[in-house]
């Protein structure tokens, strides 16, 4: 539990993408999924365009081809989805290798895929950059309201607890002598989820009352709020990724 | 449930963006009275816990969400509405930033299905199903099963409207399909979120009432027990 607190995509590594105060790298993120999105799905010259930028920050950023693309996998779903969208449009159809597909359904699975693994390559960076406390200073700097950070703090200190009271109880049945294999062990976590829960909020409570006897007042320590904000170099130096993208979604959007 | 990028398109997704900024405003203003020490590490851990139960989800492919549990009966009934629809935004806004789960541009209407819709839907049912049933820990778990049975169907539905607002693909005027298929799905989910929301608060409940946020705020009039072990709280 004390082991620092990064969860478990964040990338160690010193390069200047790691080194940017963590608010610019957010409202950058933000910006370039909102341009990506925006982008007409026919201006497939400008998702090439999007994915050179995302290239270039990984590179910057040191994080492999490898490791982005495995921890793209959430994606799958969506995916999925959208090889589907061609057999499910409706409206004009063209042939392909025998198989009626539909146009509408083939852009629109398109708009799918390029879209959404855009979106989810730059969150990606985004985590593997960033620590969890970096986050939500950066959240906190971004005018984020005290309550919404106070959660997401607790929430993700929290995750670590719950995580090893499910181990202990999961061990503590295996001693006495329950022997789960696979999705039977769901049983038994059902069985006891109530019990997780009152554990790890008595754990948690006795966390928080330890914070609140530090001189925890629900913020953020005063030290982090000034120390290793952006300076406008930072600003500037990030802002040219979403800048950048959201001149190619301005022309895209002229052009067609 | 999340909604990736590009399945929704901007326009559509812009203006649930700034319905869900607006709900959350509020949402954080009527949160803040509710917040005190008893309660803002149980914000944490549902929030915790509501991000741990999201982490198990499968695709339901002709509908182009994943489905999986919400939550949001269980934050609604432990640290109320208000507080509990920002639990479960936070849990979106995180996993959208840093997993990317649920697209960044369509945060907006994931936040309105799950967060705003799910937890409202949830509260209103506790409120009236908790006045008339009795006052047992079978009353209890009744309602906690239906609310979050309730709240995880009509979510889906929300994701219909959406679709049916400003989905990206023309599915051939097959929105009734999308929401017989969603509404099914969910109706599933919705009995594996109702069990385990059942079993959870009825057993916070059992051995601390004092936690349960619904039975602080709608009943009143039973006086607060002392629990036998840990001593006066």
């Amino acid at each position: 539990m004390g082991a620092g607190h990064a969860h478990v995509l964040y990338r160690e590594a010193s390069s200047p993408v790691h080194r940017l105060a963590p608010e610019v790298k957010i409202a950058a993120m933000v910006l370039f999924t909102v341009a990506v999105v925006a982008t007409p799905r026919e201006a497939l010259w400008a998702f090439a365009g999007y994915a050179v930028l995302v290239a270039v920050v990984a590179v910057l950023a040191r994080v492999g081809l490898r490791w982005l693309l495995l921890r793209s996998m959430i994606e799958l779903p969506f995916v999925l989805f959208a090889f589907a969208l061609p057999f499910l449009g409706a409206g004009e159809r063209v042939s392909v290798a025998g198989l009626s597909l539909s146009v509408d359904g083939l852009y629109g699975g398109w708009n799918i895929v390029a879209k959404g693994t855009l979106g989810v390559l730059a969150s990606l960076l985004l985590a593997a950059t960033t620590t969890t406390r970096d986050l939500i200073l950066g959240l906190d700097r971004l005018r984020c309201p005290e309550i919404v950070t106070q959660i997401a703090t607790f929430m993700l200190r929290y995750l670590d607890v719950l995580v090893g009271e499910a181990r202990r109880m999961r061990v503590a049945r295996v001693s006495r002598g329950d022997d789960p294999r696979f999705l039977w062990q769901l049983r038994g976590f059902a069985a006891g989820v109530g019990a997780l829960f009152l554990r790890a909020f008595e754990r948690g409570e006795r966390v928080y009352l330890a914070m609140l006897s530090r001189g925890y007042s629900g913020r953020m320590p005063a030290v982090w709020q000034g120390a290793g904000a952006a300076t406008a170099g930072q600003w500037l130096a990030a802002a040219t990724v979403p800048l950048v993208a959201v001149c190619i979604a301005a022309t895209a959007v002229v052009l067609t | 449930m999340h909604i990736s990028n590009g399945i929704i398109n901007g326009p559509v997704a812009g203006i649930f963006a700034a319905l869900a900024l607006a709900a959350l405003t509020v949402c954080v203003l009527r949160g803040r009275r509710d917040l005190d020490d008893r309660l803002a590490p149980m914000a944490g851990l549902v929030a915790a816990f509501i991000f741990a139960v999201q982490m198990l989800n499968f695709p339901i492919f002709t509908a182009g969400v994943s489905g999986h549990l919400l939550g949001g009966a269980l934050a609604a009934l432990l640290v109320g509405p208000w507080v509990g629809a920002l639990c479960v935004a936070v849990v979106l806004v995180v996993q959208a930033l840093v997993f990317g789960d649920g697209g960044v541009a369509m945060l907006g209407l994931n936040v309105t299905n799950m967060a705003l819709l799910g937890t409202a839907v949830a509260y209103l049912l506790i409120a009236g199903l908790l006045r008339v049933l009795p006052r047992t820990p079978a009353g209890l778990g009744v309602t906690a099963f239906v609310s979050a049975l309730l709240s995880v169907v009509v979510a889906a539905q929300g994701f219909v409207l959406q679709y049916w607002l400003g989905g990206t693909t023309d599915l051939g005027g097959n929105i009734t399909g999308l929401a017989a298929t969603m509404a099914g799905a969910h109706l599933l989910i919705g009995i594996g979120e109702g069990l385990i929301t059942a079993t959870t608060v009825v057993t916070v409940a059992k051995v601390r009432p004092d936690l349960v946020y619904a039975l602080r705020a709608l009943k009143p009039a039973t006086p607060a027990p002392v629990p036998a072990v840990g001593g006066v709280r």
